[in-house]
């Protein structure tokens, strides 16, 4: 279903500059050059050398011309002639077992897979799994941001708010489009969500409660969300992939939006100020519970964790661990939160000389497991909300149909 | 096509309401700027072009990113199949003579 039907606002102005810039420096590395502009191909001529591996977009590699030039070359230099045609029932096995050699080896070659290839069920039952949850997330997190839309301090705020919950719908949107690919039916997918048989990302069964929550929001989910996602545009499934660039471009925007609340609540009144650090206080622990749980130790016991991390890892499906992305975001974060002048909420935090990084006390993992399992503030009524508007939209999906219907009789009869 | 067909259950007739299932899938084109080809985005389902046109702009277009949408009915695409990649396109395997650097030339050669 189509959530962004006449929700088109125009803040063209209030955007500008946000969406090339601005996108984490130091762990953007390579995907940075793949988040151009969609539909831009790096204009580069042949032969003149400047490409690079990085100027990959929508899963279309730029073939570096000192590489063999094509298969022909690469056959002859390798000296491999498969010419496989028809195969009988009985090399059907075989072929099966060719499929699989060939998803290991796109896999090993760092290559993307895409949506036709063959590919073992597990991975794409673990690629529906996950980019469903995610699909869910952007259109569930649309709710605790919408809830401010009317009571936003100012109209630029409002027309802010408003794109940036769009945003959330369109995000929810590429990434239904790349979990059909792997045949699934998105409303299959919207009924698993409404049916409690998918989740969303926990943090979005806390509340927002005060107009810094948005801030706070920005700042701290959407980073963490950035800090995530990030690495998975360069997941070995290409129409996640190519989805995730889309994503983290307009995320930065989410992030510096948030990040500015704050800041000019920080220099505002001292019950602004309050305000906001009673929202940093709030978001700061699920913020870090985002990352999931410890890749080792006892609080790594999961149904999430463990072998299934590994095997995501082995698939190019997660490039870095739970614990380290967790650590990267305290690092980036804790300056940005000095510059605000908010205190984060951890007695534990502090500069570790040796390691380079910040120290950090410990999630409370309990809580994540209670809320992930349906006990958080909001649980239900995210869920009685979405299922709410998605039956309160059918008559709107019903005059679309029968608006179709009626001009396609048209059409026929005019041609007859 | 390359990013639809493998769908299960669009457009065929399913036991649950109608409505909710009867939407074709389209697939999304968008040129960047004038001089680019148009390049697939994604996808969405839509009752009609004319709808599929508008929330494509909405879904794909939020900032500025094309001048131009094609959409397409994911039905009405033909694709080849990763099955027969090999024998496919190996028939171009034995022509390395249409690359330029088939050719043995002199170094010193200038602007060749």
């Amino acid at each position: 279903m189509l959530v962004v039907v006449g929700m088109r606002v125009v803040v063209g102005v209030l955007m500008v500059g946000c969406a090339g810039r601005g996108i984490h420096p130091g762990i953007l590395s390579g995907a940075r050059q793949a988040a151009t502009v969609p539909g831009v191909v790096p204009r580069t001529l042949p032969g003149s050398g400047v490409i690079s591996h990085t100027g990959r977009m929508y899963g279309n590699d730029v073939i570096d011309p000192n590489e063999p030039l094509n298969a022909a070359e690469q056959a002859a230099a390798e000296g491999t002639d498969d010419g496989v045609a028809s195969l009988s029932p009985a090399g059907r096995r075989e072929q099966a077992a060719t499929d699989l050699a060939a998803f290991d080896a796109l896999i090993a070659a760092d290559q993307r897979i895409e949506p036709r290839d063959a590919m073992p069920e597990k991975y794409r039952q673990t690629l529906i799994r996950q980019i469903a949850q995610h699909a869910h997330s952007e259109i569930i997190g649309m709710q605790p941001e919408g809830n401010w839309i009317t009571r936003a301090p100012s109209l630029r705020r409002k027309a802010i708010l408003i794109a940036k919950v769009q945003d959330e719908a369109g995000h929810g949107l590429y990434l239904y489009s790349a979990a059909e690919t792997l045949g699934i039916d998105r409303q299959e997918l919207l009924e698993r969500l409404h049916d409690g048989k998918q989740r969303y990302s926990s943090i979005f069964n806390y509340p927002t409660l005060t107009w810094a929550d948005n801030g706070a929001i920005g700042w701290l989910v959407d980073g963490a969300a950035i800090m995530n996602q990030v690495p998975l545009c360069r997941c070995s499934y290409g129409p996640y992939a190519r989805a995730m660039i889309r994503v983290c471009k307009e995320e930065s925007f989410h992030q510096r939006q948030g990040f500015e609340i704050l800041w000019t609540l920080m220099r505002g009144t001292e019950s602004q100020q309050a305000m906001a650090q009673d929202a940093a206080n709030r978001w700061w622990w699920p913020a870090l519970a985002m990352f999931g749980p410890p890749d080792t130790g006892d609080a790594a016991a999961g149904p999430t964790s463990g072998s299934h991390t590994e095997q995501s890892m082995a698939w190019g499906i997660k490039r870095f661990a739970n614990d380290e992305l967790r650590q990267k975001f305290v690092d980036m974060t804790v300056p940005q939160a000095q510059k605000l002048g908010l205190t984060l909420p951890d007695p534990d935090l502090r500069w570790n000389e040796e390691r380079g990084h910040w120290d950090f006390g410990q999630v409370d993992w309990d809580e994540f497991w209670r809320v992930l399992r349906g006990d958080g503030p909001c649980n239900a009524e995210r869920i009685a909300h979405r299922r709410r508007a998605h039956d309160d939209g059918a008559w709107v999906r019903e005059a679309a149909n029968a608006h179709a219907a009626k001009a396609q009789t048209r059409a026929r009869e005019s041609a007859a | 096509m390359s990013e639809g067909s493998t769908r299960i259950s669009d457009g065929s007739p399913t036991p649950t309401t109608p409505a909710e299932r009867s939407w074709p899938l389209w697939e999304v084109f968008v040129r960047g700027k004038r001089g680019l080809s148009h390049v697939h985005v994604g996808s969405l389902h839509a009752p009609d072009a004319e709808m599929a046109l508008r929330n494509g702009r909405d879904v794909y277009t939020r900032r500025q990113e094309g001048v131009s949408l094609w959409v397409v009915r994911a039905d009405d695409i033909t694709a080849s199949s990763p099955d027969e990649k090999d024998s496919f396109f190996d028939p171009a395997a034995d022509k390395i003579y249409r690359h330029p650097t088939f050719y043995d030339v002199p170094d010193d050669v200038e602007y060749l």
